[in-house]
């Protein structure tokens, strides 16, 4: 049967084109690769080459035509031992339009078939697991974040060969902020690796080596660096799951110090929650106590996805009860409330945590009772603890370091005026770091942060008091 | 086996005609580096040689029909075909044995067949189906299959690198003998992680096999207007990782290669790099007209140094094959492709659900 050459489709946008040359005429015998004709499409001239081998037995549109539409036939191939004639025997019966039709089909489907995202179900509301118990007089041992941090390390290497630490100075330094002190000394250089000056590089080589199936934690040595490296986290550590339908993933956790320290000034003082918690296919994971930060960071290296674990160098050195239970893992996803109250809501995560607690002991001098919720991981967020609290409190104040738009208290604001707007009685405030660049000068950096004076002037607005 | 070949006299005629024989640069004597020589391309088999013609043909035949199924819509957003560099994948495969990894970046169907993935799966995530290997939620350029071993298909230029030193890095944190097979083009090589890469791999002696293809162009960027360097086999030298130039349109000569560079990554040497000679025929993607280089250049290309003509001539001058026996070859290869493709616009579009699956396992 004689083959139809049909109009091609050169580029994603194209929909018709002009037939501006037949290269080759009826009777010509064509080749696979062979040039048969140009086409002009807006924004190019292009070659049509030949697919099949075989004798141009008829010409449908002639040269010169304008405007024809994408699959439209414009030629008719013989086939060896197929004739001219035969094509006066199809004459008779319509071209099979079998190339087109499924074509329109497809395009239809994606327009009529592919309902509004709202419609289609998504798997959000899954049961949240909650903290483990912590069984009555367990002790509790004053532990620094730091500390905590090297020991969910340590214990998931202990528990599982393919988890392997690298990073800058991870090794024979015990960390540039000796989280990984002792790890070395434990676990060999084998598995406690230290990089070179390298972030886009080995965070793609930790990304890899999840994919071949191994557990990295990629350390860096704070989180703006990791801006070199992004690219792998989101378009190769977040998506490939997604792009590979599920075949391939990576477990990996990034982790390091985030955000602000002292007098570091602009490229060294950012926080990345909101950046990261952008992205579908990331968790990230924010804590602000030493007994989260364990907890959540042995979860992270079980966890199967890739994590980013955003620490904090102020919060390094700072000491907090942690329970002593063997193999303490909390879960991933799941908001902490730091103190009940019922006047109003503060909402932070991390070294927010630090602003928010402070304002509510003020607060509670004045007699206004403040819950305070430490959301712990940014993605995927537990609002369902935000908005039952809301409910009961009807006012809610949000507390980050980040800049000001496109904030996780934005993010925050949004949803609970879409799910609980008619418990607020008073507009949602977004405590956040100055629109600026971090400057440098102690006076200017405390005013780019965040104030425990402005978390209780918000506080206070939101109560009328 | 590739192995147990004889070496044959010729010479890699390609490599010879479009490089300058690689001078010894006093810096690489300073680096101790010894670069080995490219081995003489091998002399096949018969069996090989109708292997090479086949899984060549398969590449040829496979990525003509998916440029006839973007002329029909079926096919959309970007599409990179891989007419003319058959002959790099085919001959590197020739030397893999199972566990070794296959990483490339988006110009990479023929990666996948080679490997052994099947062009009903590959053919089906380039239309978008639910058949395809990835759903139908990758495309062209984001494919997978870890029954394979091949990691993608991947869309940023150059990132594959980091990942495929990544997977030899978990080679040799395993302590098995697999190897990284990591390819990507001239134009990736000119991208920054590219060298923090070849920096890690052989200070920690991974064993990856860099293999850039030099089809000549970045997209539309000829190698002579963006790289300094244009021999890119000397691209690792200061990271002291050998380099060899292969002529890539020679099946033979990029088994040869192939093999050396495999087993000295299994002996534990560390990286190297293949630089492979070879010329895409079509444009960039489906919507490139390819305006940056001379038909002549094309067509001399096509007719003097097709990786698929020169197997065929050699089984036929060898009278290992008769013209019939190659056209049955051709049928048959045919016959896949065409059930790939008809599979492929048959197939129905993913689920609606499907769209919220495989976000976080």
């Amino acid at each position: 049967m004689p083959i139809q050459i049909l109009m091609p489709a050169l580029s994603p946008t194209m929909e018709e084109g002009n037939l501006t040359k037949w290269l080759k005429k009826e009777g010509e015998s064509v080749a696979p690769g062979d040039v048969i004709a140009e086409i002009e499409t807006d924004k190019a001239t292009m070659e049509v080459e030949a697919v099949d081998e075989g004798t141009i037995g008829k010409i449908l549109v002639e040269e010169g035509a304008q405007g024809v539409r994408v699959n439209t036939p414009i030629a008719l191939l013989l086939g060896e031992g197929e004739s001219v004639d035969d094509l006066k025997a199809e004459a008779s019966t319509p071209p099979p339009a079998k190339a087109e039709a499924p074509a329109e089909e497809h395009a239809d489907q994606k327009t009529e078939e592919l309902p509004a995202p709202a419609v289609v179900a998504k798997a959000e509301a899954q049961p949240m697991p909650s903290d483990p118990d912590i069984p009555e007089g367990t002790e509790m041992v004053k532990m620094t974040v730091r500390e905590a941090l090297r020991d969910a390390m340590a214990e998931e290497m202990r528990r599982d060969p393919d988890v392997f630490v690298m990073g800058e100075e991870v090794a024979e330094y015990q960390g540039a902020y000796k989280v990984t002190q002792g790890l070395l000394q434990e676990f060999g250089d084998r598995r406690v690796i230290d990089t070179p000056i390298t972030e886009h590089g080995f965070a793609g080589v930790g990304v890899g080596a999840a994919f071949a199936g191994l557990k990295p934690v990629v350390e860096f040595m704070t989180f703006n660096f990791a801006m070199q490296a992004i690219d792998q986290i989101v378009n190769s550590a977040a998506k490939t799951l997604y792009m590979a339908g599920g075949q391939m993933g990576a477990p990996i956790v990034f982790r390091g110090p985030n955000g602000a320290a002292a007098r570091v000034a602009a490229q060294h003082s950012q926080d990345y929650a909101a950046w990261y918690g952008h992205i579908p296919g990331l968790k990230v994971v924010v804590p602000y106590t030493a007994a989260d930060a364990k907890g959540l960071l042995k979860a992270a290296i079980r966890d199967p996805n890739p994590i980013i674990f955003l620490e904090n160098e102020i919060l390094y050195g700072q000491t907090f009860d942690v329970p002593k239970i063997d193999d303490f893992v909390l879960p991933i996803g799941k908001a902490r409330i730091h103190k009940p109250g019922k006047d109003a809501t503060i909402v932070s995560f991390g070294i927010g945590m630090t602003y928010a607690i402070k304002a509510a002991e003020e607060l509670a001098e004045s007699g206004i009772d403040v819950e305070v919720i430490d959301l712990r991981t940014i993605r995927p967020m537990d609002l369902d603890t935000v908005i039952e609290s809301v409910k009961k409190t009807n006012r809610l104040v949000t507390v980050e370091e980040g800049f000001p738009q496109s904030s996780v208290g934005d993010h925050i604001a949004s949803k609970v005026m879409q799910r609980a707007f008619d418990y607020l009685d008073a507009p949602i405030i977004t405590i956040t770091g100055k629109d600026v660049p971090m400057p440098y000068a102690a006076n200017l950096e405390k005013l780019a942060l965040p104030s425990v004076a402005e978390v209780v002037e918000a506080v206070k607005t939101v109560t009328y008091k | 086996m590739a192995t147990t070949a004889k070496k044959s006299a010729s010479k890699p005629s390609v490599a010879k005609q479009r490089t300058r024989s690689s001078s010894r640069s006093s810096a690489l004597s300073e680096t101790g580096l010894v670069m080995p020589k490219a081995p003489e391309p091998l002399d096949f088999s018969k069996e090989q040689e109708l292997s090479a013609f086949r899984e060549m043909l398969l590449i040829r035949r496979f990525e003509e029909k998916a440029g006839q199924l973007y002329g029909m819509g079926f096919i959309g957003g970007f599409c990179h075909l891989y007419i003319g560099q058959e002959a790099v994948v085919v001959g590197m495969q020739m030397n893999l044995k199972e566990g070794d990894q296959v990483i490339t970046g988006y110009r990479d169907h023929g990666h996948m067949l080679a490997t052994g993935m099947e062009a009903r799966g590959v053919m089906a995530e380039l239309t978008g189906r639910r058949g395809g290997y990835s759903k139908g939620k990758g495309g062209s350029m984001h494919m997978f299959s870890k029954e394979k071993n091949f990691y993608g298909g991947h869309g940023i230029v150059g990132a594959q690198v980091p990942l495929g030193t990544g997977l030899a890095f978990a080679n040799r944190y395993r302590g098995n003998d697999n190897v990284s097979l990591t390819y990507f083009g001239d134009g990736a090589a000119n991208q920054g992680q590219v060298y923090e890469s070849f920096n890690m791999a052989s200070l920690w002696k991974l064993p990856v096999v860099f293999i850039i293809e030099n089809n000549r162009y970045a997209m539309g960027t000829a190698v002579t207007r963006s790289s300094a360097e244009t021999n890119f086999s000397h691209r690792g030298i200061s990271f002291k990782i050998p380099g060899i130039q292969v002529d890539g349109m020679d099946v033979r000569a990029v088994a040869a290669a192939g093999e050396m560079a495999v087993e000295w990554c299994r002996s534990g040497k560390g990286p190297i790099i293949l630089e492979m000679l070879t010329y895409r025929y079509r444009g960039h993607s489906m919507s490139d007209p390819a305006k940056y280089r001379s038909k002549d250049e094309v067509q001399k290309m096509r007719s003097e140094h097709d990786p698929i003509e020169q197997v065929r001539q050699r089984l036929l001058d060898k009278k290992w094959a008769s013209e019939d026996e190659l056209k049955a070859v051709d049928k048959d290869v045919r016959d896949i492709v065409a059930d790939a493709a008809d599979f492929a616009q048959s197939d129905p579009e993913p689920d609606v659900s499907e769209l919220y699956t495989d976000i976080l396992l």
